[in-house]
């Protein structure tokens, strides 16, 4: 009997699943219909459900440089820092899993410990060394801070895919007379590009929405989408369906980047905890 | 959870460290240069700001005003313990985490197990169902405050109006609690991935058999799952502190930490001192408290992850 429910499904637990999964997804849902109507449709009572969709937001966020500016500046943000993290972390996370010393745990545990640290308890020597350095509103700000508070989580993620290849491959090869260059180019990196993308892939996500530093580092040059949106918090009913549609093209790649790799994700974001 | 790595570690493990060890004398592999870039940088993020933080909190430092300068003492602390924005900002901080936390932990964990029985379209419900987590933290803000929650063109105000009510200004009467609306509904779908990735490592025979012994789904899940999912639980208890702790674009972008300090968790009272009211000393002395709080957490959570840990 259990296994005919098995096979056929359970109406009780999808009716609810389906239920909370449409209430959880409704405001993403209803910013989604508020970007496709005009500025006074947006406000109207009753609500608006059906209405003949207008494109307008999106041809004025588009006419409007300002919003390619933050995309752009959200785009070099992630891609920068993600970069810097893999070429940084992959090296470590490789001498980690392949060549553990007695201090490697330790190594491991210290660095999940640094992204414990609050980003706000060093809020004001980081502002006060960008200001010096003459960093406030930079990239270079932006992706260096980035960088180092992904690091730690980059590296563990690596580190648990390194770590379930089969060690034998490196032996071989390097007893074909490979060094460790080219073992690490030619033999690993082709293996662990799946791990190596899921790792960008995380990267990427915390990046983009990332938002503490962004607000309190960034004024107009070097903001991200993430600090663009935040100038919509203006008195109400203004541009609500401008601020929709920005959002909605804010938040659309990463959330199909969230989809494609939530498997992944799990293991990245409980340190391996669970997965 | 790990049944796999447990069991094929330890030979894996140790067969590697032979490996290693017997290839150091032969001038084998030296990993020093491909740590050293992670380490040292890691250790000089970590190690910069906190000294300055150390050095300033003892400082007597404004921003605006030059003429304030010296040695503090332990006065920035003084005056931090007896400023009542401190405590009001402690427990804000604390109903903060532990509300949000409570709340995704039971849902999610229920929600794990109903989404785990097989159900028509699950995986398009799954994807929906963990959305939220990825939508950037100012969108979701402005999303509840605008859209949904806006006295007067929000959605729900006019839902109010149609059923004759009259709307709430849900952020000037509940706005700890209309943030902390946001909050669940950006971590819900954390706790719920976390916790359904947990369920999908049980094994399945053991629920056919309980299921053949009569138990309720309500009487598996107690008795079956939820000590399945003790660990994933705790661990994802702990990062969502991590986080909650430091919860900061939510209010700055909703309620500025008001009305008063209704909303003013410990997070934005130093953004205020610091880069508002510039005051470097007294913004130290509270970041300290915050890295201190923090660290009592982070132990035990590195604790936790360090106890599955093989190398």
């Amino acid at each position: 009997m259990s296994y005919g429910i098995a096979k056929k499904g359970h109406p009780v637990a999808g009716t609810i699943a389906w239920l909370t999964a449409l209430v959880m997804f409704f405001p993403i849902a209803w910013m989604l219909l508020a970007s496709f109507k005009t500025e006074v449709q947006a406000v109207q009572t009753p609500p608006l459900v059906i209405f003949k969709p207008t494109l307008i937001n999106y041809r004025d966020i588009f006419a409007e440089a300002d919003y390619l500016h933050f995309a752009w500046n959200s785009v070099a943000i992630s891609v920068g820092s993600t970069i810097l993290t893999l070429i940084v972390g992959v090296p470590a996370a490789f001498a980690m899993a392949f060549y553990p010393t007695k201090s490697t745990r330790g190594i491991l545990l210290w660095m999940l410990s640094t992204k414990m640290l609050p980003a706000v308890g060093v809020l004001v020597p980081i502002y006060l060394l960008c200001r010096d350095l003459g960093l406030l509103d930079s990239l270079t700000a932006l992706i260096v801070i980035n960088m180092l508070s992904n690091l730690p989580i980059a590296v563990w993620m690596l580190f648990t895919f390194f770590r379930d290849l089969p060690k034998d491959i490196i032996e071989a090869s390097r007893i074909d007379g490979a060094n460790l260059r080219q073992v690490l180019v030619h033999v690993l990196l082709p293996l662990v590009m799946p791990g190596i993308a899921s790792t960008a892939l995380l990267g990427i996500i915390l990046c983009w929405n990332e938002a503490f530093w962004s607000l309190n580092l960034t004024a107009h040059n070097a903001a991200p989408l993430t600090a663009f949106i935040a100038s919509f918090s203006a008195p109400q009913g203004l541009f609500w369906a401008k601020l929709s549609a920005a959002s909605v093209l804010a938040i659309a790649p990463i959330l199909i980047f969230g989809w494609i790799s939530q498997k992944q994700l799990v293991s990245g974001l409980t340190f391996g905890a669970v997965k | 959870m790990s049944a796999t790595p447990m069991t094929a570690g330890g030979p894996q493990a140790s067969g590697a460290q032979a490996r290693t060890a017997k290839k150091r004398p032969g001038g084998g592999v030296k990993t020093f240069p491909l740590m050293a870039p992670s380490v040292g940088l890691l250790l000089i993020w970590m190690i910069v700001p906190l000294a300055m933080t150390l050095y300033f909190a003892f400082r007597r430092y404004n921003l605006l005003n030059p003429m304030i300068h010296g040695w503090a003492g332990i006065n920035n602390f003084k005056y931090l313990i007896e400023d009542p924005a401190l405590l009001h900002s402690l427990v804000v901080s604390v109903i903060i985490v532990v509300g949000v936390i409570a709340i995704t932990i039971v849902l999610g964990s229920i929600l794990a197990a109903v989404f785990n029985m097989p159900f028509f379209g699950q995986g398009v419900a799954r994807v929906l169902m963990i959305s939220p987590f990825f939508v950037m933290p100012t969108v979701s803000a402005l999303v509840w405050k605008n859209l949904l929650l806006d006295p007067v063109d929000g959605l729900l105000a006019a839902i109010f109006r149609m059923v004759g009510l009259r709307p709430i200004a849900w952020f000037s009467v509940f706005p700890l609690g209309s943030i902390m609306v946001i909050l669940c509904w950006e971590w819900l779908p954390y706790a719920f991935l976390i916790l359904f990735t947990a369920l999908q490592s049980m094994d399945e025979e053991q629920l056919e058999a309980a299921r053949l012994d009569g138990a309720t789904a309500v009487d598996i899940f107690i008795n079956i799952q939820l000590p399945h999912m003790a660990r994933a639980i705790s661990v994802t208890i702990m990062i969502e502190m991590i986080f909650l702790l430091s919860v900061f674009a939510e209010i700055y972008v909703t309620t500025a930490g008001g009305p008063g300090y209704a909303t003013t968790n410990l997070t934005f009272l130093i953004y205020q001192r610091a880069l508002l009211a510039f005051n470097v000393g007294g913004a130290s002395a509270a970041g300290v408290i915050a890295i201190i709080l923090a660290n009592i957490v982070s132990f035990f959570l590195t604790k936790n992850v360090g106890k599955r840990l093989e190398v």
